[in-house]
């Protein structure tokens, strides 16, 4: 039986973080009351005009150079016509044939484009309950519409929900760490939709696509991407043909349906927006993108690389921005040295407060583990004082005598009361049966008050008993 | 020319009923239209660009800056029906 | 003493402000003009003013064509779609205009969405000619011309896509300014065709259209991204002679298909502009004869998007069907249906079909190629001459109903003013005789921004036709 191979593009939509709408003044809306964000421009009233909002050209321009884009000199605004409540002048503005980006790449995968436009408004839909006279209805809040929305289309590179999943999260931090977007799946600063379609492994032509839209989730966005893999192998392997359409992933029943209506296909008619005049990408909008890029993701992973991180942590820390500059802070610091690296990226990754902790304090604290001045558990002790009251991580293991109970000469009488306490289990252990070393270790552990290491105690025992 | 078929097609995109007398009366009508229109197919355009805007504009960009949105009884007060402050509409997904 | 309303607009601007006359009585003498008016020309007239007359423009009332938005004040373009609609705002150049010392006396008639050349595509009933009342005043800004013409208001806004202006400028013999796209603000003008819309002046003279044009224009708004504004300030007119100005006459625009009356005129002002000084020739725009055509796709193709937004969910008409009053499809559908008039159908449908999957390049695509070659006409042209002249329109004011059977010939009255439409240019109608007793227009036009230029030409012209404004009384 033929092997198929899944072949994904995504879409993306992005809305931006600008202070304004794209085409008017009215702030962006964060949850406030009904059509309280609204002036004559965003409600679509007859004679408002549009203006191209100088932000989110900015930020695009960043999300392209992010993207390794060709950034376009001149772009283009068009009309994308089409009727919705959600449309208020029943045409969007977005871009088409000159988009503010062209072909680009994230990781491994390439770029299509990269484009401007508006959203839409929301729609509540309030049923045939809702209303006194019984009838079917929906309300209209006009706050969301003309918010700044960024297009990504990539090419059909990804080859499974997993990958799709796993680049997407890249792409996420990417916006995220430009500061350019919330990028939040479940508020819907971000959005996704899927290209899918199968083709025979070792083809190199596209078979018939599907486009699976607003997968609300990372979790959808997997599971829907697979369950239409799933659904398009199943006609295909019966011999049958799929058929282009656009279609809806239900995450509670995970069932796909068609979203093609009655009505005729789309004829949106694109046409230049004559309102707006072509924005030309001028050598200081450039500069400015430029100079407002931070370092991304892709790249800080690998230069974590360098610093003798593993390949897991040097990406865990270049995607969540927060840890990784906590890492950086902590690693520069006087107490420092380049083979704390992978041991404070641990400790970062896995220990509740670290990254809470003032940098240096934790990087004393790591330092101070790595070379058993106190044990792993003392160095949690003080990280959680050093999280709740401040302080000089030394200064609390000097004062409250956490330091470990170390060496021969110190560790050894500790050893030598334990075994005698605990003569029959001395006898077992001499015997050749390690199993109740752990009594001695509690033993030593309960009279240094944990300071001790059990592994160096197990050590002296076996030294002591000339096993 | 443009029948019958054309005129309700094209009628349906533009979110237009017309009558049966309307549709035959239009389609008469933007025919003749259409076959004085069409007279530019007689030229020779090869490579001459589209114009778009008349006028050259540079750059019409507008500051990041806000300006005051209108109050809400004010974006309401033009609605043939509202509710919950918001403008009521029959549901695009009933049917 | 004369009447009030005797005086241009720029004397009792000048008389205003010395102190000669009182503004409060200038408008009440307007005021009741306009409530007065029998020709259909207002559609909403004002109680008082409600802007300071302090100001150059010295408190001398606007008439202001309908579809301009004014807060508060019925905007409702001709249209039964936007019937008793109030704006919340009120139109960049309206204040601008009211800053100055313009205020509203009231919202004249028009063809609905400014489609049309006759004015009888106004939901609201078609605008009579003050000359002849079975006439048309020629549109689509036909109450603004009208009332012009009649003396119901001393000066008025109109705008102008293929001639909106200087049609109905012509037919009702009162000089009206289709400035340079993009001089004027278009924030808060209900669109027809946003590519080509552009707001202008109607005045009895040629000095107080320059007066009101040069308070129209100044600095881009900031609210319109296509607005340029104007780098100089407008000069009024003050030429008495035409020395050294070349006027070229295109051939193509002052032949086949004018009337005889109206050609007979035009030629007489031709040999009145050489006997000021001027050198008239002939020129070549090779491309006109095609504008109409362009026009015909291109204004079509933007209405019918920026008509799109009438849908019955935010203002205006909403209807729905008896049948199935839940259904949203059939309200966009009967609301459209019952809103729009058949003119407005008309375009709506030619736009929707250039634009659509199949057609677009062949339609939509062609035509603004047209459009490259119809500016490259003029520039080409303008190496030659300082100024074109034409007639503005083909025939003098038709009777009503006389063309509405035929759209395609009430299009045609657009022949000689859509190509400076389609370039962008400016271009003005002076009137320059009569005609079986009918004004008839002499249009003007320049290379972009020369206004002022042609302003003064104009004037020249103006003085020595010495056309008398006197209107034959109702009866
Ligand atoms: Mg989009
Ligand atoms: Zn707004």
């Amino acid at each position: 039986m033929t092997e198929f191979e899944p072949v994904i593009g995504l879409e993306i939509h992005v809305q931006l973080n600008t202070r304004t709408k794209m085409f008017c003044g009215c702030e962006l809306s964060f949850g406030e009351e009904p059509n309280t964000r609204c002036c004559p421009t965003c409600l679509g009233l007859p004679g408002a005009l549009p203006v191209v909002n100088a932000g989110a050209i900015h930020r695009g321009l960043m999300i392209g150079l992010a993207l390794e884009t060709e950034l376009a000199r001149r772009s283009v605004f068009h009309r994308k016509n089409y009727f919705y409540p959600d449309s208020p002048k029943a045409y969007q503005i977005s871009q088409f044939d000159e988009p503010l980006c062209g072909p680009g790449r994230l990781g491994e995968v390439r770029i299509h484009r990269v484009h401007l436009e508006e959203d839409a408004a929301k729609l509540i839909h309030v049923g045939a309950s809702g209303r006194i006279d019984g009838s079917d209805a929906s309300i209209v809040d006009f706050n969301r519409c003309g918010t700044p929305l960024v297009e990504i289309v990539t090419e059909p590179d990804l080859r499974s929900a997993e990958q799709a999943r796993e680049w997407l999260t890249l792409l996420r931090v990417t916006l995220r760490r430009l500061g350019v977007s919330d990028v939040n799946m479940d508020e819907g600063s971000l959005r996704c939709d899927a290209n899918i379609s199968l083709r025979p492994v070792g083809s190199t032509e596209l078979g018939t696509k599907t486009e699976l839209k607003n997968m609300n989730s990372f979790r959808f966005l997997e599971r829907g991407v697979n369950a239409e893999i799933a659904r398009q192998r199943e006609i295909l392997a019966a011999g049958e043909a799929v058929v282009q359409e656009t279609l809806h992933f239900d995450p509670r029943t995970e069932r796909i349906t068609s979203l093609r209506s009655k009505e005729e296909a789309h004829d949106y008619r694109y046409f230049p927006e004559p309102d707006l005049v072509p924005v030309a990408i001028s050598a200081e909008m450039l500069a400015a993108a430029k100079a407002a890029m931070p370092e991304l993701p892709a790249a800080r992973a690998e230069r974590l690389e360098t610093l003798g991180l593993s390949a897991d942590s040097a990406r865990l820390l270049a995607f969540r921005p927060e840890l990784g500059d906590r890492f950086e802070e902590a690693l520069a610091s006087g107490d420092a040295s380049p083979e704390l690296a992978q041991p404070l990226a641990n400790w970062l990754s896995n220990e509740d407060g670290a990254a809470d902790a003032a940098p240096a304090a934790l990087a004393a604290i790591v330092a101070m583990v790595e070379d058993k001045t106190v044990t792993r558990d003392a160095g949690r002790e003080v990280l959680s004082r050093v999280v709740a009251d401040g302080g000089d991580p030394r200064a609390i293991v000097e004062a409250e005598g956490l330091g470990a109970v170390g060496g021969d000469d110190e560790l050894g009488p500790h050893v030598d009361a334990a075994l005698a306490a605990n003569p029959d289990v001395a006898e077992k252990l001499r015997g050749g049966d390690m199993k109740p070393v752990g009594v001695i270790v509690g033993h030593v552990m309960r009279e240094t008050r944990g300071r001790a290491d059990g592994g160096e105690v197990t050590r002296l025992v076996r030294q002591k008993l000339g096993l | 020319m443009i029948d019958r078929d054309q005129v309700l097609h094209v009628a349906r995109l533009a979110r237009l009923r017309l009558t049966d007398e309307e549709v035959d009366r239009m389609a008469g009508e933007l025919s003749s239209i259409l076959d004085h229109v069409e007279r530019i197919e007689e030229l020779d355009l090869e490579g001459v660009p589209a114009t778009t805007h008349v006028i050259e504009v540079g750059n019409a960009l507008r500051a990041d800056e806000p300006r005051p949105s209108l109050p809400r009884d004010v974006v309401l007060a033009a609605a043939p029906a509202t509710q919950d402050g918001g403008f009521l509409v029959p549901s695009p997904q009933a049917g | 003493m004369s009447s009030l309303t005797d005086l241009s607009a720029a004397a009792a601007a000048a008389a205003v402000n010395s102190g000669e006359i009182d503004a409060g009585e200038l408008f009440e003498a307007y005021r009741e003009r306009a409530a007065a008016d029998d020709l259909n020309a207002f559609l909403w007239v004002a109680e008082s003013p409600a802007s300071p007359s302090d100001g150059p423009l010295g408190g001398v009332p606007l008439a202001v064509k309908d579809l301009f938005c004014t807060e508060g004040v019925p905007s409702q373009s001709g249209s039964k779609i936007l019937e008793g609609y109030r704006p919340p705002y009120t139109a960049t150049v309206v204040e601008q205009l009211a800053r100055a010392g313009a205020p509203l006396l009231g919202k004249t008639n028009q063809d609905e969405f400014a489609m049309g050349s006759s004015n009888e595509n106004s939901a609201f009933g078609p605008v009579l000619n003050p000359w002849d009342r079975s006439r048309v005043p020629g549109g689509s800004s036909g109450g603004s011309a009208a009332a012009v013409a009649a003396g119901l208001a001393p000066w008025a806004l109109g705008t102008d896509t293929g001639g909106s202006i200087r049609q109905p400028a012509a037919l009702c013999g009162i000089v009206g300014l289709k400035p340079t796209y993009g001089s004027v603000s278009r924030y808060g003008m209900i669109a027809f065709a946003s590519s080509l819309d552009q707001a202008g002046p109607f005045g009895r003279d040629v000095t107080d259209v320059a007066l009101l044009y040069r308070h129209m224009t100044g600095a881009p708004d900031p609210l319109d991204s296509t607005s340029v504004g104007h780098q100089h300030e407008i000069a009024l007119p003050t030429a008495e002679r035409l020395d050294g100005i070349r006027l070229g006459v295109p051939e193509e625009l002052s032949g086949e298909g004018i009337e005889e009356g109206v050609l007979a005129r035009f030629r007489e002002t031709l040999a009145l502009a050489e006997s000021l000084g001027a050198t008239v020739q002939p020129c070549r725009l090779p491309h006109a004869p095609h504008a109409l055509s362009a026009y015909y796709l291109l204004a079509p193709a933007e209405a019918s998007s920026n008509l799109a937004r009438y849908d019955g969910v935010r203002y205006g008409l909403r209807k729905t069907d008896p049948a199935q009053p839940d259904d949203l499809l059939s309200m966009y559908t009967s609301t459209r249906h019952d809103g729009f008039g058949d003119e407005v159908k008309r375009r709506i449908l030619i736009g929707t079909y250039a634009l659509s999957s199949g057609y677009y390049d062949a339609y939509y695509g062609r035509a603004q190629q047209v459009r490259t070659k119809i500016s490259e006409d003029f520039a080409a042209a303008f190496a030659d001459v300082d100024l074109i002249v034409t007639p503005t329109t083909p025939s003098v004011a038709f009777e009503l109903g006389a063309k509405t059977a035929d759209p395609l010939e009430m299009y045609l009255n657009d022949f000689c003013t859509v190509p400076m439409s389609l370039a962008g240019i400016p271009a003005l109608s002076i009137p320059c005789g009569l005609s079986e007793g009918l004004p008839v227009g002499l249009q003007l036009c320049g290379p972009a921004f020369s206004e002022s230029r042609m302003l003064d030409a104009a004037y020249a012209l103006e003085q020595a036709i010495g056309f008398q404004r006197t209107i034959p009384e109702a009866s």
